[in-house]
């Protein structure tokens, strides 16, 4: 059973956000890019302790974006994955994404595919769903927990006010949340081994994005915060109630 | 015309549906046409409810494994869209929305704005949706190009007022015999919140983090809560170390909420809780250290003992709600 598991390449998550050419583009000078923490550290390690556990042979990093993102796809091979193509595109919207990513794996038979529950630059929680659309597979959505079991996979995922444990064939779809997995951090070794292993690039094949993005701006934030002392706590009911009028 | 899809828990049309029929409607009266709900084995009462938030026409199937794969749902959702000629189709950004819009999208080649916390504006043939992006720290504009068109509503975004409008009322059995669901379910647990509302519909949360020193010490900060009718949630260090259980977790990691009124008690404030709660209409930070980063994302603040002002506070609130009643 081979793995493949979708990271995408997003600004740190500490970053202070900024825009150029007129508020269409995101600027990305001296922003320090990491994998997207749900691909990371749920969907990569999970990905990787099924392969420890002998379940899975192969673990697949995917990435669509240019070049600019190999620094990032080094890190998940640097925690373990064996191997990695990037999908030569800029990666317009979430289908187009999901189209390459669904076209990769149909290809080359990978029978289960990770993402994460979303990208914490566009929180689309999309492209997992895509794909599963794309390729006529089932799809866990938020997922928890996740084991193999030959051809089966069991699966807990969130539902509304609980979860649920399911079970489906392989090939699936999921996408992975906090429970799956704990963070883990690369060692030396890992670093020297990923410089070597393969980073396949591999031309996008043709789709046409759904949705473009005309424009961004920032949330301006809160400016002021009224301080209220500990013996003015009728106030701030009072002010809850009158002024920001929420109770 | 508007389709929405719609659910029902615990036996409500769920808040976030509500918001959804509304929604569509705004769009139906901006782009013409009428709005078309589709609902899983409805009550009166629940018909009832869907028409006064907008609908014109409910849909109202009677298939009782509906939920157990959205397969079935998106399946579903796509005979509703060819039975009301939709061009436009409706979610909520939660759970079911997650996995059935982008499924959908894909199957109809439908562009999906995922997450819109505004109405869209029409742009010729094209719709400009606002959505939040960068964990809530900006928000871009999307142009859908396609001429389906699949918006997730981001629930808590857009407030509902109900009319005395009734809608029509179909009975509708799609044919899914060619759909097979291929999701076997093994078990279904229920988080143990109470009364509460769910923390994603909640318009009043009281939260709390590692200040709290300990599991023992959350009997006040539950007060508080229950003096308002609030939701408890927690900082993710408090998850982590389990002195609450995770589904009351919120931030980047955990659940993004933006209720009425967000109360964060011995929470620092960290860039990556503020993601799943800068949303927040209010925010009332209690916190002893004048430079936690909190205060500078709050519209209240106290400095102090959240052991002194909690309990305080609680009593200022029942003070307050006995005066008014
Ligand atoms: C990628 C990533 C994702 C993350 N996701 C999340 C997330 O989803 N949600 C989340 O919450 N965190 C998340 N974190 C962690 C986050 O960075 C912070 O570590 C965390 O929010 C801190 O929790 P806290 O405020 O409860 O604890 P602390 O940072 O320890 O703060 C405790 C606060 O309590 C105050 N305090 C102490 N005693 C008292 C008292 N007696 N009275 C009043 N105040 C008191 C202190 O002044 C302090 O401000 C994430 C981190 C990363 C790197």
């Amino acid at each position: 059973m081979k793995i493949l598991v979708a990271i995408s390449n997003v600004p740190d998550t500490t970053t202070k956000i900024q825009f150029s050419d007129n508020n269409t583009k995101f600027n990305a000078a001296g922003v320090t890019f990491i994998i997207n923490p749900y691909d990371e550290w749920y969907a990569l390690v999970r990905a990787l302790e099924l392969k420890e556990a002998n379940l899975a042979e192969k673990v697949t990093l995917i990435h669509v974006g240019l070049p600019d993102g190999d620094a990032t796809i080094r890190k998940g091979l640097a925690l373990g994955a064996d191997d990695a193509v990037r999908i030569d595109s800029e990666g317009p919207d979430s289908f187009y994404v999901a189209e390459q990513i669904a076209a990769y794996a149909k290809e080359k038979g990978y029978e289960l595919i990770l993402t994460g529950k979303e990208t914490i630059n566009y929180n689309g929680s999309s492209v997992a769903g895509m794909i599963a659309g794309i390729l006529d597979l089932p799809l866990i959505s938020l997922a928890t927990k996740l084991d193999v079991a030959g051809v089966k996979i069991t699966a807990e995922h969130d539902i509304d006010g609980g979860s649920r444990v399911v079970e489906c064939d392989l090939p699936a779809v999921v996408s992975c949340a906090k429970g799956m997995a704990e963070q883990r951090i690369p060692n030396m070794r890992g670093i020297m081994a990923a410089r070597t292993k393969p980073l396949e690039v591999v031309k996008p094949i043709d789709s046409a994005p759904l949705t473009s993005i005309k424009s961004f701006d920032l949330n301006p934030g809160r400016t002021s915060c009224k301080l209220l002392g500990e013996d003015q706590l009728d106030e701030l009911v009072k002010l809850l109630h009158t002024e920001a009028k929420v109770i | 015309m508007v389709l929405v899809f719609t659910e029902i828990n615990k036996n409500r049309i769920k808040k976030s549906s509500l918001e959804c029929v509304q929604y569509a409607a705004k769009i139906a009266a901006l782009t013409g046409g009428n709005v078309t709900a589709l609902v899983n084995q409805a009550s009166a009462e629940h018909l009832e409810e869907l028409g006064k938030a907008g609908a014109n026409t409910i849909l109202n199937m009677n298939i009782s494994d509906l939920g157990s794969d959205h397969i079935l749902s998106c399946a579903a959702v796509e005979h509703a869209v060819k039975h009301s000629s939709a061009k436009v189709i409706v979610f909520a950004f939660d759970i079911a929305g997650k996995a059935i819009a982008p499924r959908l999208s894909a199957r109809l080649k439908a562009g999906l704005v995922a997450g819109a916390t505004e109405l869209p504006a029409v742009n010729g043939a094209a719709f400009e949706v606002k959505k939040n992006v960068f964990s809530g720290k900006a928000n871009a504009i999307y142009s859908i190009h396609s001429e389906m068109k699949i918006i997730a509503l981001l629930p808590n975004s857009f407030p509902v007022v109900l009319s005395e409008n009734k809608a029509l009322v179909q009975e509708f059995q799609p044919d899914l015999s060619a759909v097979k669901s291929r999701i076997t379910i093994k078990e279904t647990k229920t988080n143990a919140t109470g009364g509460m509302a769910p923390l994603p519909e909640a318009d009043l949360v009281v939260s709390a983090g590692r200040g709290m020193k300990g599991p023992e010490n959350w009997g006040m900060i539950e007060e508080l809560a229950t003096s308002l009718g609030a939701t408890t949630a927690c900082s993710r260090p408090v998850a982590d170390l389990h002195w609450r259980p995770h589904h009351e977790h919120v931030g980047q990691t955990g659940v993004a909420i933006r209720p009425n009124l967000y109360i964060a008690v011995g929470i620092s404030g960290a860039i990556q809780h503020l993601a799943g709660v800068n949303g927040s209409k209010t925010i009332v930070v209690i916190n002893n250290d004048k430079e936690a980063p909190f205060f500078k994302s709050a519209d209240y603040g106290i400095i102090g003992d959240a052991f002194t002002i909690v309990p305080k506070l609680t009593e200022a609130i029942k003070k307050f709600k006995a005066h008014q009643n």
